[in-house]
């Protein structure tokens, strides 16, 4: 469980987390929706400590996170596996040597085992014989699924996706979003996907948490997100350019 | 007007705090965790290896000029034999290790922070931290060892590429007898100039790890942020460099 904490941000002037309380349940699909530039990458990187709230906690499993000692925050960090929005692999590393890199480095594995767990790691994102590829000569599709790989590689119990599908087509957005459930499903993580994908993003996640104004403004099952009558919550979802969103720029 | 001051101030204190520590933490991490062998090569294979080209060039040439200027200013008294020792005590003592750490300055310090740099905005240093493994580790400490052992050791190539330089102009061309040009130089240069040398190279390696790594590991936003701290980097590295070597020749000579 990760509870967040009357949580505040601020990046100079600009208030970004303003009071939020969030609690994401073991072993589901948690989904963080909302405009664009709300906070939601801030919130997600809160989640692993790459961020440090300047006031409130957020505690994984009832140990909190913030102002921890760099052992202590790395000793929980070893419980995440990330799936950033630019993916972020090594450029200069393999394919391979991306997936294998937390492996060698975190494991005593032989380099037999190593290269068992990669191989079978990329057959589970549905990636075979790209091994030796460097990541710019991968599609975005691709690089996405490697990542994940990476992300799942050492069988983490929480994994946070930053924005999975930005930038794909709908076929490939489709797969990623069915190769989540289907991993969630084999591997039973906890998963905290930052998203725009409206409606899809409904049938991903079992919980929904609409992010607007520095708060949680509602938070529960996809059904309830959606027949909320909110004004922004329903702007949001149904994309009108009218309402209190619009109001805010 | 005394708000702006005050926070140009505070911003200042904090970088040059933020500054400190990284040096700190670097070498700390040093002794602590000094990162693969495979790291360090790598790193000792770019930075050292790589720019022996252009420290054989610059060496050579500078020796040539050491040479010809030498020759001229020292015929002037009649002491042409001096040759050797101009061109040697300016070289170990002096141009060797500041002309060595500036083109490696230009060279590798430039790339060590756009590499950095490119891996702080791509989010890769974010993906070192989310596996809770310390990007310094993997990104920095071996930088920081490949460069203090690879600037004596260039600095060492640069002043004997730079010594026969000065032998080609002054004995080759100017007509400077060649036992002269080295007994002189055998004679004049002690253990202490060369220590000093080295003691110079290898302060200025570090520096280039430091402000190279920090710079790349602090950029700013996307490929302008990138872009800005590598030239910070250079120019920073340079100036730094020549105000340290004025403070430590004062403490070495």
């Amino acid at each position: 469980m990760i509870t967040i904490r009357n949580v505040h941000k601020s990046f100079g002037a600009q208030k970004v987390l303003d009071g939020l309380d969030l609690d994401i349940p073991d072993g589901k699909i948690t989904a963080i929706i909302g405009p664009s530039g709300e906070g939601k990458s801030v919130l997600l990187k809160h989640l692993i400590g790459l961020l440090q709230p300047d006031s409130g906690a957020v505690e994984v499993d009832g140990e909190s996170i913030v102002d921890v000692r760099r052992s202590e925050l790395n000793r929980i960090r070893d419980k995440f596996g990330m799936l950033f929005q630019n993916v972020a692999l090594f450029d200069s590393m393999t394919v391979f040597e991306n997936v294998a890199f937390p492996l060698q480095e975190k494991t005593t594995l032989s380099k037999g085992d190593i290269r068992g767990r990669v191989i079978s790691a990329l057959e589970d994102v549905g990636l075979n014989n790209i091994e030796n590829k460097f990541p710019d000569e991968l599609s975005g599709g691709m690089k996405k699924r490697v990542g994940l790989a990476r992300a799942m590689v050492l069988n983490p119990k929480i994994i946070l996706f930053d924005e999975p599908t930005t930038g794909l087509d709908p076929i490939i957005k489709r797969a990623i979003h069915q190769l989540i459930k289907d991993t969630h499903a084999k591997f039973g993580f906890t998963a905290v996907i930052v998203s725009h994908e409206i409606p899809e993003i409904f049938d991903v996640a079992q919980n929904v948490a609409m992010l607007f104004q520095g708060k949680i403004l509602q938070h529960g099952t996809p059904d309830k997100i959606i027949n909320s009558a909110e004004p922004a919550i329903r702007q949001f979802i149904s994309g009108t350019l009218d309402g209190p969103i619009q109001m805010m720029r | 007007m005394v708000q702006t001051l005050g926070h140009i101030t505070i911003g200042v204190v904090r970088d040059l705090g933020r500054t400190g520590w990284f040096l700190l933490y670097s070498l700390y991490m040093i002794v602590r965790r000094p990162g693969s062998f495979v790291h360090v090569l790598k790193q000792l294979r770019f930075i050292g290896t790589k720019s022996l080209f252009v420290i054989v060039l610059t060496g050579a040439f500078t020796g040539m000029v050491l040479g010809l200027q030498g020759y001229y200013t020292l015929t002037k008294f009649g002491s042409e034999g001096m040759l050797g020792t101009a061109v040697a005590l300016s070289l170990i003592r002096e141009l060797g290790p500041v002309l060595t750490a500036l083109m490696v300055t230009g060279r590798a310090g430039s790339a060590i922070t756009a590499e950095i740099g490119i891996m702080r905005i791509t989010e890769q240093i974010d993906a070192l931290e989310t596996m809770a493994l310390d990007p310094f580790k993997y990104l920095v400490t071996p930088k920081f060892i490949a460069a203090m052992i690879s600037l004596p050791l260039l600095c060492a190539i640069f002043d004997v590429i730079g010594i026969y330089g000065g032998w080609l102009v002054g004995v080759k061309l100017l007509g400077v007898n060649p036992g002269a040009y080295f007994y002189e130089m055998e004679k004049s240069v002690v253990w202490r100039d060369v220590y000093s040398g080295f003691v110079k190279s290898f302060s200025f390696g570090v520096i280039i790890a430091w402000i190279a790594c920090y710079k790349g590991y602090y950029a700013g936003h996307g490929a302008e942020g990138v872009s800005k701290a590598t030239t910070e980097s250079v120019v920073l590295t340079s100036v730094i460099i020549l105000i340290w070597d004025y403070f430590l020749t004062s403490v070495l000579l």
